[in-house]
């Protein structure tokens, strides 16, 4: 069983083994299923058709299924506008019958993708009998997945950057639809053509709510070597910020072109990250800013809850590191010293697995909460009825992160020096008056960040900003109604119409 | 087909009612129940009808425990309050209703699928599956794919892989799941009219036979009303309480 990347740059097929020689535990118990191992399925080949499918080309052979793009002869998913979507087909290699991975891990996939939606993840269309042939239909993803990009590793930092942004979003987005990836890796993910991360190959996945086919039936971690979260080495997987580890390792490669914690193959290798930290990146390459060492840092503690909360918080550092409050992280040079080390190993020798937390919990109790502020002294009483609000979401949710926004209005046209010069005094202005009026709910630096954002729309910039940075809930407010408001609409009421999160309208109370 | 799996209906009038309203909205076509429809609640004989009527349309009915009682003339096996109920119960039942349930059969296995109340070793010694060894040992005495069984009030899932794994999950209302076929599958749907699992709202399940997709269902219903029945019936009160509080 290996564990190795998939050499093809192609979208991979392949299921992740458990790292292990032996993984599946033959039970001494004789069971009656083991009497209904599928029939040897037919050998593929192209121009085959398999349940009205024409098998056109095998794109890629991973180590525990084949990938086939296909036509489907009965066009059985034309669109309402009449296009038929690119597919193909995932085929488990049933000869490895003996491996019992590669069949519980396809059930996975099976049970796991009819599930998910979204431009994050590739749509899923159906699956085949496991009685004929094993399959799975799904959206053809164009293009060749990230493990492309790492053999010109170290990238530009801005590339790095835009990679965690966009793996960020998408891990939120999988995270909020109960389901853990827990085998990210380069190979694993995929672009789009308008620059969306899509997250493949589910097979070791966990969703929330269904049964955890994987877990039950393999005590030994599963993952693959350089990526696999610490708690992952321990057996856990309902661990969302799993994912958000696998990122930083796969940030961290980017950056230096180094791996921080090696290609390990046995257990006691990948144990090893549970008290070894890694060299700091910026001791590799003295370009990586020192902020950006601090996030990869954090997505690589070893304690998930010293990690960012949510996928969607880290996405929000990345963009706005100006944001982040640095600790030791951000300057450390060298790894830590032989003594803390030991301590540490000490310690991870007798470690019980973390406490286990729901993953719908998590991210409930961490939401990006976005307060949109009007600032000007004619509505003093209402922005303090926004914080009065602001304060009790606070309380109910101790998690949160709260964003606190302002929008600056700009004149489409291009601006002179002066102005701009001027712009930069209002600008400063404003922030000032964010951080004012936040002072009293006394968050602490780390869980609040200000944003001025220069805007012609102000509804169309608070509508962006929530969508970009994953935003739970907007608190905004509405000066009531004059006549020439309802004339031209008000920023709140667009604002309600039309982002995707919930949003709070803080109402100013009429004489 | 779409399959609606009730079990341990238990006279429970209020609660049949609304599943079988739940699970016609859902366009259930048939329907199976497996056993212990009475005993415990307050209108056994109401709830024997509905499912001779069901009957005559084509549905599956077991016999479970609390049914087989009723017929029996003293049951020193079961509890106080159970034997106390079944007392009560015997003078509810009209003639053809002991007689619908003398009938009733312990299983009934339909393609690849065994109903059954209790458990596949040994049905009609009601021994309980209640953790990932009994489930498995069920599984394992049965040639069926998927057993759906009742008799533990509470909703389950058990799988067991070709490698003889059992895995236990408690199961998320309202979400289906594709049942893979490559492993074996213990379905407990929970109690429509007796819940113990410290939640009030009736269980049951919907199961696409073709599609093999299945459904756990949490349904409220006016458990108030179906407590104080209980109590106006005499019955003992620790009954009509656990109604209330599912357990």
């Amino acid at each position: 069983m290996s564990n190795n990347l998939p050499k093809s740059p192609n979208q991979s097929a392949s299921f992740t083994a458990p790292i292990s020689e032996q993984a599946g535990n033959k039970s001494s118990e004789q069971s009656a299923a083991s009497s209904e191992k599928p029939s040897s399925p037919r050998r593929l080949q192209v121009g085959m058709v398999v349940d009205g499918y024409r098998l056109e080309e095998k794109l890629h052979m991973g180590g525990m299924a084949a990938l086939w793009r296909i036509t489907d002869l009965q066009e059985r998913y034309r669109s309402p506008e009449g296009e038929l979507p690119a597919l193909i087909m995932k085929v488990p290699l049933m000869f490895s019958i003996e491996d019992p991975t590669a069949i519980v891990a396809f059930e996975v996939e099976q049970m796991i993708m009819p599930k998910l939606k979204g431009k994050h993840v590739p749509r899923y269309y159906g699956a085949g009998d496991f009685d004929a042939q094993p399959f799975i239909v799904m959206e053809h993803i164009e293009g060749v997945s990230l493990r492309a990009r790492f053999d010109d590793s170290p990238l530009p930092v801005e590339e790095v950057v835009s990679v965690g942004i966009r793996v960020a979003a998408a891990l939120q987005d999988l995270h909020r639809q109960h389901v853990i990836h827990l085998d990210l890796k380069p190979s694993n993910i995929m672009f789009r053509a308008g620059g969306a991360a899509v997250l493949i190959d589910y097979g070791l996945s966990r969703h929330d709510k269904l049964p955890d086919l994987l877990g039950e039936e393999f005590r030994l971690p599963m993952g693959t070597g350089p990526y696999i979260a610490p708690e992952q080495v321990l057996g856990i997987r309902n661990e969302p910020r799993s994912d958000q580890f696998s990122l930083g390792v796969l940030l961290y490669h980017l950056a230096t072109g180094e791996r921080p914690f090696g290609h390990p193959t046995s257990v006691s290798g990948l144990k090893k990250r549970l008290y070894r930290d890694p060299i700091p990146p910026r001791d590799h390459n003295p370009a990586i800013p020192d902020w950006l060492q601090e996030i990869i840092l954090r997505c690589l503690e070893v304690d998930p809850s010293a990690r960012f909360d949510t996928a969607a918080q880290l996405g929000l550092m990345l963009q706005n590191p100006d944001q982040l409050s640095l600790t030791a992280r951000a300057e450390k040079s060298g790894k830590d010293g032989l003594l803390s080390v030991l301590k540490r190993r000490f310690h991870a020798a007798g470690v019980e697995p973390f406490a286990k937390y729901s993953m719908s919990d998590q991210l409930s109790q961490s939401p990006i909460i976005m307060v949109a502020l009007h600032l000007s002294e004619s509505n003093t009483e209402l922005t303090d009825d926004i914080r009065m609000l602001t304060r009790r979401m606070l309380q109910t949710e101790p998690g949160a992160r709260l964003a606190c926004v302002t929008i600056r209005k700009t004149s489409r046209i291009g601006l002179d020096e002066g102005i701009v010069q001027g712009g930069q005094n209002m600008h400063v202005k404003q922030l000032v008056e964010l951080k004012h009026w936040a002072r009293s709910l006394q968050v602490s630096k780390d869980k609040i960040t200000f944003h001025v954002l220069e805007a012609h729309d102000a509804a169309a910039a608070i509508i962006d900003y929530a969508h970009n940075n994953n935003v739970d809930q907007i608190i905004i407010g509405s000066r009531g109604s004059s006549t020439l408001r309802r004339y031209l609409g008000s920023v709140s009421a667009q604002v309600v119409a039309e982002a995707e999160c919930t949003v709070t309208v803080v109402k100013q109370r009429r004489e | 087909m779409l399959l609606a799996v009730l079990t341990d209906l238990h006279a429970n009038r209020e609660a049949l009612e609304a599943c079988l309203a739940h699970a016609q909205e859902r366009q259930a076509e048939q329907y199976a129940f497996l056993g212990d429809l009475i005993g415990y609640g307050a209108d056994p004989s109401w709830v024997l009808d509905t499912v001779i009527n069901y009957v005559g349309r084509g549905a599956y009915v077991l016999m479970g425990n609390h049914d087989l009682g009723v017929l029996q003339a003293d049951r020193k096996d079961m509890n106080a309050n159970a034997r106390a109920v079944v007392e009560w119960t015997r003078g509810q039942l009209n003639d053809y209703q002991k007689e619908f349930i003398r009938n009733l059969p312990m299983q009934i296995e339909l393609d690849n699928v065994l109903l059954v109340h209790a458990n596949a070793w040994a049905p009609e010694k009601w021994e309980y599956v209640d953790g990932v060894m009994e489930a498995g040992r069920s599984m394992n005495a049965t040639q069926a794919q998927i057993t759906f069984c009742g008799h533990v009030h509470r909703p389950s899932l058990y799988h067991m892989s070709h490698a003889g794994k059992v895995g236990e999950f408690t199961p998320v209302s309202d979400l289906s799941m594709s049942l893979s076929k490559l492993r074996r599958w213990l379905v407990q749907p929970g109690s429509v009219g007796q819940p113990r699992d410290g939640n009030p709202a009736a269980c049951y399940a919907l199961y696409d036979t073709v599609q093999r997709e299945l459904s756990f269902f949490r349904v409220p219903y006016d458990a108030e009303t179906a407590s104080q029945k209980v109590l106006e019936a005499g019955l003992p009160a620790v009954l009509a309480q656990r109604l209330i509080q599912g357990g």
